[in-house]
């Protein structure tokens, strides 16, 4: 008997401590939580350090401005991947082993799908602001979302297909041309869903031809398109190639045809500051336009202006909008969970928060869709007298 | 006093031995996580830069040829294996290692394919030829984007390049490229490098063990290509470009062409660097190209020359000091 | 008509590539040394030009001949302090130090240049426009680059051949112990090489920036692969069998183009060198040299 009422006394006690301790973690709702630590990852050195770098300070804004408010502390550490995929997997793991809450990154599109399948195993959440490969958060084959992967750029596919409606709808272009680099995963994919949705709305290819991505001489293939003279050229290269392919058009006789483009685009003016005149007249797509008429955008581009000396790029905008996702995300996820900031638990409830993200950023109202890619606003630039003036939204 | 020598049998004992130990240890260590995952990651890579500069080492430290195309090599057995890893053509136990063999022989194939042609020409004209192989592999397998899937990539290969089957391979090639060296064969080669015509009029058929050397080479870097492929998971043919071949012709050279032990020390070092050193990076190429220019002017066979590390010489030097050490107090007490 | 303006475009081209590849030859024809760093001199000069217009605000002359003197001291520099120790080195430490200078090179660029682009004020070197041959539009580029090609390549010959400076390039070239024995300076000789070469590369560098008026740190890679491969093609060593080499290698890019094999183009212009190399070691124009023991 005495054995029994000892067992019984035990377990109410363990029963009640047991409660004790979870009610105080109920009373807990991390409030006292005043660090968080995450991961950067960026490509700082070699030839996509351009990127990098715009990423690099559009997302250091927004933490810096984010922590001068006092309160809650976001804790960057920042990693170079070199736009390699190997050093891209190593620093990934040594985020991981930093215990980090989330990750933003990574720029470019080839590492980050190097790591996606890594961080979507570790329930790691991940949002970057410039890789955009419909890769990066579907799984190509199985069609698999990886549900740890955000993004608050716009996907290749989405960009073709909008280039495709613009050129018929509001240009009422009939026939179009296509210069793309088979070499480049991002001039692909645009330039597939462009043709895919130009066959559905009638509008006719008369001709397509590629480049290398480190061509220089573009004259043979326009030349070859100038003989066709479509209504327009759709060219989804970067700005590099942008500010070569301009001047040879000239040169092989494409005066009436308009240029076209997409995101890669952003920064062409800058590659050509000498002579933009061969791409007068021309239209691309991009996330982010200087010519705001809200003022927290305005505000924005003032703020970046007195810290960095340059105007803020589409990187940088994008990037200072994909910090703001994600810090947003943790704060909503710290008010409303009693996990640890390092734990599993919480980067889940983190992911759940981020999916419904419904945020008004630098690059416009930004929600997520069913495949985590941003529902939001494109903007349409055209290139008139030499800069870019914001056409309207699409 | 007879020289203390360690016999043969012993020797490959001990050796045998030490290997066994290092492999189980590794992989003890790396599966218990007590290095933590960046590490375990670093290297993995790190195993597999030596199977690259070993390789590479075997036609240019041995044979005394540049070839700049080894980036190719490692495309194509990077390609061949992840295809037959993606085929699902074997169980998943038997297809790691048929898969490494598909990619190492398809790379070899590749590499006589290339080699009886290009190894007809000499210094100059051989490094330019297989560069231009290597331009031509990485041009073909970005236009065959339905086997390769492209400038897109090749996604979804099965990741499983642990330490365990990396420094395997490792090992493999070591000793493989080891053996052939230390046999008829090996001495051949050497030859080639010393003195082509006289290894010639010696009656050695040049061409033949140039061609042997470039495929035994090619074999290796296709191994270490399917390891990446295992390792990352995901390949793009921008990875195998010219810069890669300098990369890792870059560890051979500094490690020192014709040391075996100096091309592992080179990966080693010049793999974990992004790792240990981030500060660096941003002076990491100029110091590494400064370095390529200041070993070739002042130690031109690089920073081990052809010194090769053996584990028994050591103990051999080690046992023969206490013998000696031991005879002169002998002396001594006398 | 198609055909006609695609021809003169790969004219052009290859034009450029012969330019550079006479750097290549004489550097490769006296002291058999495949010159990595060659395309990296070009680079050089691309930004050079692009100082001396933008900072410098020189006039285009000024800048122009800035750049030739650019290169040629810098090629004059990095022959004096690594290949000349290196002169009596086995040929793969020459190879091997000439790729460290290419990646030095491009990286240095790279450290103080950024990797990004930049823009070249084109119009401001050469006057654009274009003048109708029959009824086809010539750019002015194209007909300075064409003539201005084949008046470095007369030139370098009449240098060759008929000036004691020549006779004494082509004594070193021949036999450099024998030459040495005759009087003359060795070392001279070799380094007045360099320079004729880097001043032809520096004048190839104004004319592809004239014509892609873009300066990257890797501009010359691409470039002066291109152009040793047009050398090779050409026959290395052979100043006509240069620009020979130069204008096959621009027109096979441009006519691949178009009959529509523009992915291809990069993988032809190899396929071709590899197919020259085997079937013709010695290119187009090349003499057989024996092999001395």
């Amino acid at each position: 008997m005495k054995k029994r009422t000892l067992k019984v006394f035990s377990l109410v006690l363990v029963l009640v401590m047991a409660l004790g301790l979870l009610a105080s973690c109920a009373n807990d709702d991390n409030s006292d939580v005043n660090e968080i630590t995450i991961g950067i990852l960026a490509p700082l050195t070699g030839g996509a350090a351009y990127f990098g770098e715009s990423v690099r300070n559009g997302l250091m804004l927004y933490i810096d401005e984010f922590n001068a408010r006092g309160g809650l502390q976001i804790n960057p550490i920042l990693r170079d991947e070199e736009g390699n995929m190997t050093i891209a997997v190593t620093m990934y793991n040594y985020l991981v082993d930093q215990n980090v809450t989330a990750i933003i990154g990574s720029v470019t599109s080839d590492p980050t799908r190097a790591i996606v399948p890594l961080a979507f195993e570790d329930n790691m959440p991940m949002i970057t602001a410039s890789a955009t490969h419909a890769g990066v958060t579907v799984h190509p084959d199985t069609g698999q979302v990886f549900t740890n992967m955000f993004r608050s750029c716009f996907i290749d596919p989405f960009q073709g297909t909008k280039m495709a409606d613009f050129a018929f709808e509001e240009l009422g272009a009939r026939t179009a041309a296509v210069l793309y680099s088979n070499e480049i995963a991002y001039s692909i994919g645009l330039m597939e869903a462009f043709i895919h949705r130009a066959e559905t709305l009638g509008l006719e290819i008369v001709h397509i031809e590629r480049h290398a991505d480190h061509a220089v001489d573009f004259v043979g293939q326009l030349t070859n398109i100038a003989a066709h003279n479509p209504d327009v050229l759709f060219v989804p290269g970067y700005n590099y190639h942008v500010a070569l392919i301009g001047p040879q058009s000239v040169t092989a006789g494409l005066t009436d045809t308009v240029l076209l483009g997409a995101d890669g685009w952003a920064g062409s003016l800058e590659r050509m500051e000498h002579d933009p005149s061969s791409i007068e007249g021309s239209f691309f797509m991009t996330g982010f336009t200087h010519e705001s008429t809200e003022q927290h955008v305005l505000d924005f581009i003032s703020r970046f202006e007195a810290e960095y000396g340059i105007p803020p790029n589409m990187f940088a905008a994008q990037a200072y909008d994909a910090a703001m996702i994600l810090i947003a995300a943790i704060e909503r996820t710290l008010a409303a969970t009693d996990y640890e900031p390092d734990s599993e638990a919480f980067r889940l409830a983190l992911i759940d928060q981020m999916s419904a993200t419904d945020i008004q950023g630098v690059t416009g109202r930004i929600t997520f869709d069913e495949f985590n890619n941003p529902q939001k606003t494109a903007f349409i630039i055209h290139i008139v007298d030499g800069v870019e003036r914001f056409w309207g939204t699409f | 006093m007879k020289e203390f020598r360690i016999s043969m049998p012993m020797r490959y004992i001990i050796n045998s031995l030490l290997l066994v130990a290092f492999i189980v240890a590794g992989h003890l260590i790396t599966q218990s996580g007590l290095l933590g995952r960046a590490h375990n990651a670093n290297i993995v890579s790190v195993g597999i830069f030596i199977i690259l500069a070993v390789s590479l080492n075997l036609s240019t430290g041995y044979l005394g040829q540049l070839p700049l195309g080894h980036a190719g090599f490692m495309a194509i057995g990077a390609y061949a294996g992840a295809i037959f890893w993606r085929s699902g053509l074997l169980p998943s136990t038997a297809s790691v290692p048929a898969g490494l063999l598909v990619a190492g022989l398809a790379a070899a194939v590749v590499g006589v394919i290339i080699g009886i042609p290009a190894l007809r020409l000499k210094g100059d004209y051989l490094a330019i030829i297989t560069l231009g192989f290597g331009e031509i592999i990485r041009v073909i397998i970005n236009n065959l984007d339905s086997v390769t899937g492209g400038a897109g990539g090749l996604h979804g290969i099965p990741r499983h390049s642990n330490f365990l089957i990396v420094y395997l391979c490792v090992i493999i090639c070591c000793i493989a490229i080891h053996m052939l060296m230390k046999s008829r064969h090996g001495r051949a080669i050497l030859s080639i490098r010393e003195n082509e015509i006289a290894a010639e009029s010696c009656g050695i058929n040049t061409t033949y063990y140039k061609v042997m050397a470039f495929a035994f080479s090619a074999f290796f870097a296709g191994i270490a290509g399917a390891l990446f492929a295992g390792n990352i998971g995901l390949l793009v043919p921008g990875e195998f470009d010219f810069m890669t071949s300098i990369n890792i012709l870059m560890i051979v050279v500094l490690g020192g062409m014709g040391s075996m032990a100096g091309s592992v020390i080179a990966a080693s070092i010049l793999t974990s660097l992004p790792l240990f050193m981030a500060a660096l990076n941003e002076y990491r190429m100029i110091i590494y190209a400064l370095m390529l220019i200041i070993v070739m002017l002042f130690k031109p066979s690089g920073l081990l020359g052809t010194y090769d590390f053996s584990l028994s010489r050591l103990l051999e030097k080690l046992i023969r000091r206490r013998i000696a050490a031991k005879s002169k107090v002998k002396e001594g007490e006398a | 008509m198609l055909l006609v303006s695609q021809l003169i475009n790969g004219l052009q081209l290859g034009s450029i590539y012969a330019l550079v590849a006479l750097g290549y030859t004489m550097v490769y024809g006296i002291i058999k040394l495949l010159n990595f760093a060659h395309g990296e001199i070009i680079m050089v000069g691309g930004y050079i030009a692009l100082f001396s217009l933008t900072l410098g605000n020189f006039h285009p002359v000024v800048a122009a001949l800035l750049t030739v003197a650019g290169c040629t001291l810098l090629a004059v520099i990095l022959e004096k302090l690594t290949y000349a120790p290196l002169r009596f080195a086995p040929r793969l430490s020459l190879l091997i130090t000439a790729i460290g200078i290419s990646i030095l090179l491009q990286n240095v660029a790279q450290f103080f240049f950024d990797a990004a682009p930049r823009s070249f004020p084109a119009s401001e070197l050469f006057p654009v426009g274009t003048v109708m041959l029959g009824n086809v539009s010539v750019a002015y580029t194209s007909l300075v680059t064409i003539v201005l090609s084949i008046v470095s390549m007369i030139s370098l010959t009449i240098l060759v051949q008929r000036t004691k400076l020549g006779k004494a390039m082509r004594a070193v070239s021949e036999d450099t112990e024998a030459a040495q024995l005759m009087g003359v300076n060795v070392n001279n000789v070799i380094t007045f090489t360099f320079a004729v070469g880097a001043a032809l590369a520096g004048i190839g560098a104004l004319l592809f920036v004239a014509r892609f008026p873009q300066v990257t740190p890797t501009m010359g890679a691409m470039l002066g692969l291109k152009a040793f491969v047009a050398a090779v093609l050409g026959g290395i060593g052979s100043i006509p069998g240069a620009m020979v080499g130069g204008y096959a290698v621009g027109l096979i890019e441009v006519l691949a183009v178009y009959v529509g094999l523009s992915r291809w183009t990069d993988g032809l212009v190899f396929l071709v060198l590899i197919i020259v190399l085997l079937v013709r070691p010695t290119g187009i124009m090349g003499r057989k040299l024996m092999e001395k023991v």
